[in-house]
């Protein structure tokens, strides 16, 4: 390179720079400062969210001791967070865009109550009330997808006039003070029965072994083409502590929670794969795909995108539809775990959790930064939260006040990491 | 390299309005392989809709465009890139949130079936920033929000250049840079055309044109006011071009160029 570096001194300190040098090997040290002086300069990542959920836990199990931490309630813990979870994994597609939708909550409500009728008034099988509902989220995402991205009103008022509206259609389906119970086994078992204890440990080594062997396939792959990559140390890491993580929960869940020894109450809840399948979905939509690039790029400059030759509009609508859609998933798992649907399903706090649970994951309100699995980490958080005050008894206005305040935090500590991003040039 | 015969986009006679406004008056304009022309002219002399007109957003009313000797229609941006001309605006199409080869394969990503094709991806953006001897980037893999200036610059042309592109237009690359920014963008422009590119710079900056120019075209109030080789002229001249139309017995003759005030 010395040839082309023989204009002096800026020369030389350009050369210390070169963008050759990132095909040196990459040792655990280099890889370590480098992901240091990424968080100093405001690329959070999920680092507040593991410190929140660490936070959470000790501070629960200090003031209850001999409840939070028991089998049922850790059980408990992950079924309260499988809506929210659900819910904000098809948040965090509208959020990358920077759009908000307000009205997935009250949408999961009337999907829920879509379904619930199908099963009970008009006697229809349980896969073709599943499929009416999530084909009504997708017709909702559509209709709020297309005022936003070809009328291009505000997402928020589009959202804020259909937060109204589709809690009319969910009372006007259920009628005033009504319920319609759910009881076809299969959606009652989403969050309500176990798979087998051995089915659980065979999908946690598959998961861990799967997860593996793709990290350590691309790893090699990009060695052997000498490309940018990580140091095999933390890779091998990495791999570990998700094999941890995953066998971790397996054992907790597949520890006997009976309330009497007369029976066994063990496994994994059914909901909790259905989670693992959507994360997996999206995130491969995501990372692995042109459209979910597409994504990323129009959020972060859309007029980039454009010029790019990307349909601006097609993303957008489609958001709002993978969002509603999911939406309905939300509401059909929340359903199965209230055993009914009621006319206020999804309207109060939902859609705030939701939301919370993406931000507190660590996707930025402000758009082009987010992954799927945001929404896991942070539904985790918003259910230790929820199921926390419940154990210590709180008062619902003193649920109301903390829970707007936790998505206060979020929001922000996602402020001042863009603001930091912004001055360190990220 | 230098001027080596058939040029490889030449316009004749165009002549543009947007209403009562006659933006370009017969202006004839022709960028050959391996050269940079410069592009000079006043503000509202028409360099910009010049080369919104070549990109196809705004296309000519009347006039001839050729393409490598054949007649071309530029009836829209799609038409522009089908033929290898690649534009780099001023304010940059890059977006912040995605790294440097994402943001060069933007919206012509390579894949396998439904799989985006990373690895194919990145050692391509490597073989294009190494051709144009680009190693003022840490790594490819970065994020182009930890992007100085110029560097985003850097970026934005060898995006350009990344496609078999035939022209490449540059809308005033070093208006927001500094000294040492600004040289490492004129090198990489030079570099652009010696590896066989057309490069077409419009730029304000007489020190940029000169330093890196084969030859200039000046625009006068939408006329072209002459084209010279830069070795032909002095400053003083070109800036004359730019002011007045004419210099000496160089540009529109007075009449014309008095016609227009």
């Amino acid at each position: 390179m010395s040839t082309e570096m023989s204009k002096g001194a800026a020369a030389a300190t350009l050369a210390d720079s070169d963008f050759a040098v990132d095909r040196r090997t990459h040792d655990v040290r280099s890889a370590a400062l480098d992901y240091w002086s990424r968080v100093r300069s405001g690329d959070l990542g999920a680092l507040p969210a593991i410190l929140g959920l660490a936070g959470l836990v000790v501070l629960f199990t200090a003031l209850r001791p001999e409840t939070f931490l028991s089998e049922r309630n850790i059980a408990n813990l992950f079924v309260q967070a499988l809506p929210v979870t659900i819910l904000a994994m098809g948040l965090v597609f509208v959020l990358l865009l920077g759009e908000i939708d307000l009205s997935a909550g009250v949408a999961s409500g009337v999907c829920a109550a879509v379904m619930a009728k199908l099963i009970v008034e008009a006697d229809q099988p349980w896969y073709v009330a599943v499929l009416a509902a999530v084909a009504v989220g997708i017709v909702i995402g559509t209709a709020i997808g297309w005022l936003v991205a070809v009328i291009r009103i505000p997402s928020f008022v589009v959202t804020l006039a259909l937060f109204l509206g589709l809690q009319g259609i969910t009372l006007r389906l259920i009628g005033e003070g009504g319920t319609v119970p759910v009881r076809d086994e299969v959606i009652v078992a989403l969050a309500n029965k176990n798979m087998p204890v051995w089915l659980g440990w065979v999908l946690a080594v598959l998961c861990a072994v799967g997860y593996a062997a793709i990290q350590l396939g691309r790893w090699q792959q990009q060695r052997a083409r000498r490309l940018a990559g990580r140091p095999l140390q933390l890779v091998a890491a990495q791999c570990v502590v998700v094999a941890l993580a995953l066998l971790f929960v397996t054992y907790l869940l597949s520890l006997d929670r009976a309330p009497s020894p007369l029976i066994t109450l063990a496994g994994i809840p059914w909901g909790v794969p259905l989670v693992g399948v959507l994360l997996i979905v999206c995130t491969f939509v995501l990372t692995r795909t042109a459209y979910g690039r597409h994504i990323y790029a129009v959020g972060g400059n859309a007029e980039a995108a454009r010029r790019a030759g990307i349909n601006v509009t097609r993303i957008r609508m489609s958001v709002f539809m993978i969002c509603s859609g999911l939406a309905a998933v939300s509401g059909i798992v929340a359903a199965s775990r209230l055993n009914s649907v009621t006319p206020d399903a999804g309207a109060g706090n939902t859609l705030l959790l939701g939301v919370g649970a993406a931000v507190i994951g660590g996707t930025s309100l402000f758009g082009g930064r987010g992954k799927a699995r945001d929404a896991v980490l942070g539904g985790l958080v918003v259910a230790v939260i929820a199921n926390g005050l419940g154990l210590l008894g709180a008062k619902a206005y003193a649920n109301y006040l903390i829970t707007g305040s936790v998505l206060l935090l979020a929001a922000s500590i996602d402020a001042l990491a863009r603001r930091r991003r912004a001055a360190t040039g990220r | 390299m230098a001027d080596n015969g058939e040029p490889v986009l030449r316009l004749i006679g165009v002549n543009k309005s947007f209403g009562p406004v006659h933006v370009l008056h017969d202006v004839d304009f022709a960028v050959h392989r391996g050269e940079v022309m410069a592009l000079v002219g006043d503000n509202g002399a028409g360099k910009s809709t010049l080369i919104k007109s070549i990109a196809g957003i705004h296309p000519i009313d009347s006039g001839r465009i050729e393409f490598e000797g054949r007649p071309v229609q530029i009836s829209g941006p799609r038409d522009a890139a089908a033929l290898g001309i690649e534009v780099v605006y001023q304010d940059l199409a890059l977006a912040d949130n995605l790294d440097i080869v994402q943001n060069m394969f933007l919206g012509r990503e390579r894949r396998r079936g439904i799989v985006l094709d990373e690895d194919s991806m990145e050692e391509a953006a490597r073989e294009t920033l190494a051709r144009l001897s680009v190693r003022t980037v840490k790594s490819v893999r970065q994020q182009v929000a930890s992007l100085s200036g110029g560097q985003r610059q850097t970026v934005a042309i060898a995006k350009a250049a990344l496609w078999e592109s035939k022209v490449v237009i540059l809308d005033e690359p070093t208006a927001a840079l500094g000294v040492a920014q600004t040289r490492q963008v004129l090198d990489l422009v030079r570099r652009l055309a010696d590896t066989g590119h057309a490069v077409v710079l419009i730029s304000h900056n007489m020190n940029d044109v000169f330093e890196v120019a084969d030859r200039i075209t000046a625009l006068y109030l939408g006329r072209v006011a002459a084209e010279v080789r830069r070795a032909d002229v002095t400053h003083a001249q070109v800036v004359e071009l730019i002011t007045a139309g004419r210099s000496g017995d160089l540009g529109l003759a007075p009449a014309t160029a008095a016609e227009n005030i």
